[in-house]
């Protein structure tokens, strides 16, 4: 069957397998976009609605150093990707624990901001519209750092058991893009919460 | 079974024009029958505004739907592959832009068109400015009940909503402000308007406009719970003058009957006064109905039952048995109780 | 796997059983999904019968009000998410890699684990009915109505496990649709083999790709909403808080900005179907591919701006009204375009009454009808009267049985010769289509009645005085046809199986991939990876003179 269509010129390909692992990235990225959209969505519908206090602008400060360790731990792990391109592992290696290294200094110190809101300033879920749409869009997006720290924590040790070379350049590209995905989220949600809606 | 042909129906609305006027307790248990809920029986303005547009809507869509079936039967008969077919394959073709673009521009246009009917009549129900003497009633809807307040003359009542009528000399329109005291409901009494929904924190408002004196039914249309069956209702529109009659009835205090003082004892004892009101005693609660009139209403239970004497003790006994799931509890009273307070309540004219 | 052949003992029952549990072929899960569909099809069916009997009478005491609002509850998110989706998943998982002359789809373990989570959340959903109190009175199954309104689910008015068993069992199966949806996405981009452009797919991988992304953004905003519900219930959150200034408002726009596209996704692969199977039966190619595509993403990009005309009337401004008016009645264009298509491919062909092709011609003239219906109660003030009420319910049973469940009654007859190598009897499902068409009219287009003369939706019960019983009793008397019917259908799947004629190759001289591989096809789909010079590669081979690559 294949014999009889072959056609004088070469056949149009089209878009080639290797492809598959970033399409399908790109599209559980746009499937959460949509996730944290809504929650986006709901916090600033809410703001400013809250019946009682504490209010943004009494507790919110901006995180400064976390943020600039997140977007920090993007630029590493393009080094990172760089390195293993170039098939230098272990330079790999060492620019990959310092993504992991940002990225739960960036967990710790969202932990830290929020045992603050909730001891010092007694705001909870719970409290009002505020405490509600707050802690679940920063957990929302909280929870997907950790997902991400999980599966760099992976590979580091994949790495470090010597699975991991230039042939998986690809993979690891692929898991990269979500990290970058992560990072371009906390833009949103830094400059929502923080700025806009403040 | 009721198989009510629309012949019937419309003599039995003709009864209820012209039997309009409504005195109270004397005909509580005169039934008269309201017609069917029909849309394209309106009775008011907005449902008038309605029913013009939905005609004009349905010609369109009858139109296209002759074209096009048409087009489709002929199809089917024309080009079915006859029996003595040869067995070729017919000319291949692959489309047409010129059809393609008449058949888009045809209905885009005839789109455009909907759009602008339905934005007038939109806009002529939505933002209607309503004239100084227009009749305020704020409706709150309870999980299963309705609960009306006329703030300018100041008393509550439940379930039945009694209007005047819209046109005519001091005939007035009626504003409804809609609130919600707990889950979601909507106000529908297809007569009169479309429907609105109450929905708790976002207050919602709504007007009619009835041309006629009847009895108009409808009931909640959006679920609220176990009993948004029954939750039904009633709207009365009468003359200005018995309009009148039955507010001053309503602005009165409960009325007092001494052969009536060990009911209102057991009453006054029970939980009832947690939940109900019957105004000038000390029964204070919001969560039920007002008893106050309960009398002047042709139905109990948000139009669950007729008020008879029977249905009434019956549902003080165990509201279950009528309305499974509605809030009221069952008191566990003693049958002397029960009928005890129900004298008591047949009293509240 | 269906036609053992001479001589070759029949594997033992549990190791083909624990072939297809570990199965990562693409058509064993396309086949597990629609068989899922089909038992929770026939769930649901049993559910709108316990409602119709309850409702064919006024004032009937079949069932409590409990048990009814539960009924309706479980058949709306059934049919949805456990018939409709799994259904048409498992046609566009078994035929989408055939089609554009791949082996398997993108992603075949993520397949597997989609499907299992899908099957997962209708499990949860279902254990329901006997956690909590047992069968009786329907056990805890939700009772909130499948879009489930807040504030009635919060914990004041909905206390119990009822409303969460709805949560989770749909936040589960959303993530087996966000991974199916994923996989045909990067299939159809990525597995495409040589020479088959985006411009030579088969519409049916087209509308199953603009489907797919649907799924992508907008089972999402189900997801949020069903989380910060969860988060209500049990962390004291106030998303749907109205006591705390939360809004009941928001929760409809979240779930009706998934709810609306939702039913895109479902009535999309529908139109696929169609697609297909009209041109076939027509013996022309479709008649203008090129704007069928184009519409298909009209219909996907403002699917998306449509949402709020289910909240018509729930107080939003005239201006907002008219707005959702004009994006409403303006998805109507589009979707006419398919239907005017669909006839222009009948027109001027040589129509062959296959059973498919009967179905097919159905569905076309239901669809026009439920979309006229449509357009009536796009009309913002029409739905003012309309909303909420059997017109409501009669307009997209309409769409969902007439047009999806026809086009998929017609996929069955023709594809089923490719998937198990034998042909069904045409007499007996002859008789399925007829007594279904009638079956199907008498229900639905009497439905619209009660709606007209103020019934609303919902309600386990109703006065006698208010005239909708007779009319009632018809809608139910309809349904009796409509499962007889069924069973011809059940009963010829069951019995072509043993009996049916075999249909070797390409029993309907088609034109697109699947049908140049044997029935069943084999395992691996493909043994030589085809190359493909236009749309019909299949006509291409078999007119040699006339090939569509000279036109296309």
């Amino acid at each position: 069957m294949a014999a009889s269509s072959i056609a004088l010129k070469q056949p149009e390909m089209p878009l080639a397998h290797e492809l598959k692992g970033r399409v399908g990235m790109f599209c559980l990225i746009a499937a959460e976009s949509s996730i944290f959209l809504i929650f986006v969505v709901a916090y600033l519908f809410y703001a400013g609605k809250s019946l009682n206090g504490p209010y943004p602008n009494e507790v919110l400060h901006v995180p400064v150093f976390n943020s600039i360790c997140l977007f920090a731990s993007s630029f590493t792990i393009v080094m990172a990707e760089r390195a293993l391109k170039r098939n230098a592992v272990k330079v790999f290696g060492i620019w990959w624990l310092f993504t992991i290294v940002l990225g739960a200094i960036f967990l710790v110190g969202t932990a830290w901001e929020w045992y603050g809101l909730i001891y010092r300033d007694h705001l909870t879920i719970t409290t009002n519209l505020f405490g509600t749409t707050f802690y679940s869009l920063v957990g929302l997006h909280a929870s997907h750092v950790i997902i991400g720290l999980t599966g760099l924590t992976t590979i580091m040790i994949l790495t470090a058991l010597g699975y991991v070379s230039q042939e998986h350049e690809n993979r690891i590209g692929v898991f990269a893009l979500y990290w970058h995905f992560v990072d371009a989220v906390w833009v949103i949600v830094l400059s929502v919460v923080y700025f806009i809606a403040r | 079974m009721s198989l009510e042909g629309g012949a019937a129906s419309v003599a039995r609305s003709a009864l209820a024009v012209t039997c309009g006027a409504w005195a109270g307790a004397a005909h509580a248990s005169l039934r008269i029958e309201p017609a069917i809920p029909n849309i394209f029986h309106p009775a008011s303005t907005p449902a008038d505004n309605i029913y013009h547009l939905s005609v004009f809507v349905l010609a369109v869509c009858a139109g296209i739907f002759l074209t096009v079936f048409s087009l489709l039967v002929y199809a089917v008969i024309k080009f079915r592959r006859r029996k003595d077919d040869d067995g070729s394959e017919p000319p291949q073709i692959y489309g047409s832009n010129q059809m393609e673009l008449a058949w888009t521009v045809i209905p885009i246009v005839i789109v455009f068109v909907l759009f602008l009917a339905a934005a007038r009549v939109i806009h002529a129900v939505e933002d209607a400015k309503l004239p100084a003497n227009t009749l305020e009633v704020t409706v709150i809807g309870h999980q299963f009940w309705w609960e009306f307040q006329y703030p300018q003359q100041g008393f509550i009542t439940a379930n039945e909503l009694h209007v005047p009528v819209g046109s005519g000399p001091n005939g007035a329109p009626t504003h409804l402000k809609l609130l919600s005291a707990d889950t979601d409901h909507s106000f529908w009494v297809p007569q009169l308007a479309g429907k609105t929904d109450l929905i708790p924190n976002h207050p919602n408002e709504m007007w009619i406009e009835p041309h006629q004196t009847g009895v108009y039914v409808g009931q909640c249309a959006q679920y609220c719970g176990v009993q948004h069956a029954k939750m039904l209702l009633r709207v009365i529109v009468e003359s200005p003058e018995d309009f009148q009659k039955w507010v001053t009835a309503q602005k009165n205090p409960a009325a007092e009957s001494d052969n009536v003082a060990h009911g209102r004892d057991v009453f006054e004892s029970t939980a009832c006064v947690n939940c109900h009101t019957v105004a000038g005693t000390n029964a204070h609660g919001k969560f039920g109905p007002d008893l106050t009139h309960l009398m002047s209403r042709e139905t109990i239970a948000a139009g669950a039952a007729t008020n008879t004497r029977e249905n009434l003790r019956a549902w003080i006994k165990n509201p279950d048995d009528i309305k499974p799931g509605a809030l009221m509890p069952a008191m566990q009273m003693s049958e002397a109780d029960i009928d005890a307070v129900t004298d008591y309540m047949r009293t509240l004219r | 796997m269906f036609v053992p052949e001479a001589g070759v003992a029949a594997r033992p029952f549990f190791e083909r059983l624990h072939d297809w549990i570990i199965t990562v072929d693409h058509k064993k899960i396309g086949l597990m999904y629609v068989g899922y569909g089909v038992l929770f099809l026939v769930i649901g069916g049993i559910e709108a019968a316990i409602m119709r009997a309850q409702l064919a009478f006024a004032n009937n005491h079949l069932v409590s009000p409990q048990t009814f609002n539960r009924m309706f509850t479980m058949h709306g998110t059934t049919m949805i998410f456990f018939a409709a989706m799994p259904i048409v998943f498992g046609i566009a998982n078994y035929l989408v890699p055939l089609m554009i002359g791949a082996r398997d789809m993108a992603f075949p373990r993520l397949n597997a684990f989609s499907f299992w989570m899908s099957a997962l959340g209708g499990l949860i959903l279902y254990y329901s009915f006997i956690g909590g109190n047992g069968l009786y009175g329907a056990g805890t199954a939700p009772d909130v109505g499948w879009f489930a309104y807040a504030p009635l689910t919060a914990q004041a008015f909905s206390p119990g496990h009822s409303t969460d068993y709805w949560i989770i069992g749909l936040l589960v199966s959303g993530i087996g649709s966000i991974g199916t949806a994923l996989n045909i996405v990067t299939t159809v981009f990525c597995m495409r083999c040589p020479g088959m452009l985006l411009r030579r797919m088969p519409l049916l991988v087209w509308l199953n790709l603009i489907t797919a992304s649907l799924v992508l953004i907008i089972i999402s905003p189900l997801t949020s909403a069903q989380i910060m519900l969860l988060l209500d219930r049990y962390l004291g959150a106030h998303f749907f808080d109205t006591q705390a200034g939360g809004s009941a408002v928001i929760w409809m726009h979240f779930f009706w900005i998934f709810g609306h596209p939702e039913v895109y996704v479902l009535v999309l692969p529908a139109f696929a179907i169609l697609s297909e199977v009209i041109p076939v039966f027509s013996r022309k190619p479709i008649f203008g591919y090129n704007i069928m595509v184009l519409a298909t993403i009209a219909i996907g990009f403002i699917s998306l701006g449509v949402w709020a005309h289910h909240m018509f009337t729930i107080g939003m401004t005239s201006y907002a009204n008219a707005f959702f008016v004009a994006s409403t009645a303006a998805i109507a264009v589009p979707t006419g375009i398919k239907i005017f298509n669909w006839l222009g491919t009948m027109w001027g062909g040589k129509l062959i009454f296959s059973t498919a092709m009967l179905f097919c011609i159905a569905a076309v003239a239901q669809m026009l009808i439920a979309g006229l219906t449509g357009i009536m109660l796009a009309a913002a003030p029409f739905d003012w009267q309309l909303g909420n009420s059997y017109f409501v319910i009669a307009h997209f049973h309409y769409v969902i049985l007439g047009v999806i469940v026809f086009a998929v009654f017609a996929a069955t007859y023709y594809w089923y010769p490719k998937i198990s190598g034998r042909m069904m009897n045409e007499t007996l499902g002859k008789w399925h289509f007829w007594l279904f068409l009638i079956g199907f009219h008498v229900t639905f287009d009497f439905m619209h009645i009660p709606g007209i003369l103020g019934m609303p939706r919902r309600i386990y019960t109703y006065e006698a005085s208010r005239g909708w019983e007779i009319w009632n009793l018809i809608v139910s008397v309809g349904v009796i046809i409509q499962i007889v019917a069924i069973l011809f259908w059940v009963v010829n799947l069951v019995w072509s199986h043993y009996n049916g004629r075999e249909a070797g190759n390409d029993p309907w001289d088609a034109w697109t991939l699947e049908w140049s591989t044997s029935s069943p096809p084999p395992d691996y789909n493909f043994a030589i990876v085809p190359t493909v010079r236009s749309r019909r590669p299949l006509w291409d081979l078999k007119h040699p003179e006339d090939p569509d690559w000279k036109y296309e």
